[in-house]
């Protein structure tokens, strides 16, 4: 079993005003070097099988399709093996 | 003339349904009944309208889930084979979705939800949507949605505005086309477009919302007119031949 971890954000040449935003409430705690805040979503689940490849196809085919609109959006996602707990 | 029939799609968070179908039915004077979105069919419809509202929360993205609702198979199958559908507000953003109109609806440039009457002008005259209308005409619209903001690449836009299916733009009361007239950040002040064959419209005003006298304001009514009468001018044409 694998568990995802999918970030999804706006494309980097579509203005993000919630980032525009904190970027400004960030430059009002001082911190005037950080700079180019974007706003994203997390979304994370499990995949049930053990085949990699299986599993990269099925999340980048929901990511296309659903998780994110590839006309606004990109995504990179993350998976790590996950032991499954022995049941008896 | 037979009445023409029009279906209102009704997903779990629709809320202008029912202004849809009564501008449809009880003022515009035809058929007009609901379609639960878990319908395995259409049924016997001239037009389908995708109403607004907040179908599924608007979790995830505006519309990206209702998409995926049964009854959307058949909406696509219906207007692949030239049938009219009409996609208001969070119609105009299911339909971008589902891939039956270019583009996509952002979060509004204010990040505000913005509730007010805006004026639109009529770009194309000659869509299905704008019959009635004069080429340049204005009209009072309301419009309520935090993700209007139009977004499509310049090509696509070229390509919209090239090809006349800009139905409206927001103006000026003068008809003036100014940044400031833009209320949620679109592209080209586009609040309008019709798909390449023209009988697929979105747009983010609600004409349903204006089209009782009671309420004061019946500019929509002139939208839900020109529906009808592409009908009667297909009739017409049919009877001919």
């Amino acid at each position: 079993m694998f568990h995802a971890k999918i970030t999804v954000t706006l494309r980097s040449s579509i203005l993000d005003p919630q980032g525009k935003a904190i970027e400004q409430g960030i430059h009002s705690m001082g911190y005037s070097a950080i700079s180019r805040v974007r706003i994203g979503k997390h979304i994370e689940f499990d995949v049930q099988t053990d085949d990699r490849k299986e599993a990269e196809r099925m999340i980048r085919e929901a990511c296309e399709k659903l998780l994110s609109n590839p006309i606004m959006e990109d995504f990179t996602f993350n998976l790590e093996p996950v032991k499954q707990s022995a049941h008896v | 003339m037979s009445k023409i029939k029009f279906g209102v799609v009704v997903f779990p968070g629709s809320n202008c349904d029912h202004d849809a179908q009564f501008a449809a039915g009880s003022i515009m004077k035809q058929d007009a009944r609901f379609i639960w979105h878990k319908e395995s069919s259409l049924g016997d419809v001239d037009v389908v309208i995708v109403p607004g509202g907040f179908s599924y929360g608007d979790y995830l993205r505006c519309g990206a889930i209702a998409r995926f609702s049964p009854i959307m198979k058949n909406v696509v199958r219906f207007a692949e084979g030239g049938g009219v559908v009409i996609g208001i507000c969070n119609g105009f953003q299911i339909l971008t979705e589902a891939g039956l109109l270019p583009g996509a609806l952002l979060r509004n440039e204010s990040l505000q939800f913005v509730c007010k009457d805006v004026f639109l002008r009529v770009e194309s005259a000659e869509t299905k949507f704008t019959g009635v209308c004069r080429q340049g005409e204005i009209l009072r619209i309301p419009i309520a949605h935090g993700d209007g903001n139009y977004f499509a690449e310049p090509e696509v836009l070229d390509r919209l505005e090239g090809e006349g299916r800009i139905a409206f733009r927001y103006a000026t009361p003068d008809g003036e086309i100014t940044p400031e007239a833009n209320p949620n950040g679109s592209s080209r002040n586009i609040a309008g477009i019709v798909n390449e064959r023209g009988n697929v419209l979105g747009m983010m005003p609600h004409p349903e919302r204006a089209c009782d006298p009671l309420l004061g304001n019946t500019d929509g009514q002139k939208f839900f007119q020109s529906v009808v009468e592409s009908f009667t001018v297909h009739e017409f044409v049919n009877n001919l031949s």
